[in-house]
């Protein structure tokens, strides 16, 4: 049960993702052939908000509803991030979606989409299956 | 109200409002923002097959599951109740290109003459479809993230391997678009 309020989360997600037309092919196309800013607008928006969120609650020491300290990671650099960014960034111009918008794709009624996301939980599987043998 | 949220959003709302996702799920449980992870959850819960990377305890990250789930539920409501988008409003030259390079509905989100179950077992559909969604799934595993996870909150957390993984992102995309897609497009 508690994990119905990141359900609600993920639904004022998706329904904003839906909205604002992101989970659109044609929006990524626009995006990679830099004819509009709306995607734009809307990554950078939400990375300045989050960025003012996140120093908000480290300056102030907001808590969790829980009295838990928050907890961000530092992330490592490895080739990693820039093999498998390069491979993401293809995917993503092919199939317009990056894995959020996949979900809400479905919901949206292209059922069809749900061979995109069983593909994409493959790659990911293969992934697993050859991490030792690939560069990081 | 109701009829401003019937209109499609622009950029200056919903962006904001997606950077709130943040903060809520760092205050509600101390849950970083991310969704490429769903899709390595599902591989530890169905098919770990005793590879290394998928034995982990992925029920303690079930959040994710229910977080993408309701991401689905989302797309539902928001096409059903809250009006559909139908027809995005993109720019005319992104049509005009678009259609040269043998696009020809414009009419959904998606273009139906390539997403749609009667194009899944042509070679373009199988192309933008099965092959497209492999080099998403793969590429963002390999990178540690999607951008939700890295553009999103790695870079609002200052985290440079985020920034990098982002650039990665759209240069990939670019090159992609511009010099592969329209050869794709014409399979």
């Amino acid at each position: 049960m508690r994990n119905i309020k990141y359900l609600i989360i993920g639904m004022l997600f998706g329904i904003i993702l839906i909205k604002s037309q992101v989970v659109s092919w044609f929006r990524i196309q626009e995006m990679f052939r830099l004819q509009a800013f709306h995607m734009y607008g809307i990554i950078g928006s939400a990375i300045v908000v989050a960025m003012i969120s996140i120093q908000i609650i480290k300056r102030f020491h907001i808590k969790t509803i829980n009295h838990e300290t928050v907890v961000i990671h530092d992330k490592k650099f490895h080739w990693g991030n820039v093999w498998g960014g390069l491979i993401f960034g293809l995917g993503w111009a092919i199939t317009g979606a990056c894995p959020g918008p996949l979900f809400a794709q479905i919901g949206s009624g292209f059922l069809v989409i749900s061979v995109t996301l069983l593909s994409a939980i493959t790659g990911t599987w293969v992934y697993g299956l050859l991490r030792d043998k690939l560069p990081h | 109200m109701i009829e401003l949220i019937k209109q499609p959003w622009p950029w200056y709302v919903a962006g904001p409002l997606i950077g709130l996702v943040v903060p809520a799920l760092l205050l509600l449980g101390n849950k970083t923002f991310g969704i490429s992870s769903s899709l390595r959850h599902i591989c530890a819960a169905c098919i770990p097959a005793n590879i290394s990377f998928f034995k982990y305890d992925w029920k303690k990250e079930s959040w994710n599951l229910f977080f993408v789930l309701g991401i689905a539920l989302g797309g539902f409501i928001a096409t059903y109740f809250l009006s559909n988008p139908g027809q995005v409003g993109i720019n005319p030259a992104t049509i005009t290109i678009l259609q040269h390079e043998g696009v020809k509905d414009f009419s959904g989100l998606l273009p139906a003459d390539i997403f749609s179950f009667g194009q899944l077992f042509t070679l373009r559909g199988l192309v933008f479809m099965v092959v497209g969604g492999f080099l998403v799934g793969f590429g963002t595993r390999y990178a540690g993230g999607c951008t939700s996870g890295h553009a999103i909150m790695g870079i609002s957390s200052l985290q440079w391997p985020s920034l990098m993984a982002t650039i990665c992102f759209m240069v990939g995309g670019f090159v992609c678009t511009w010099f592969i897609l329209p050869y794709l497009l014409q399979l």
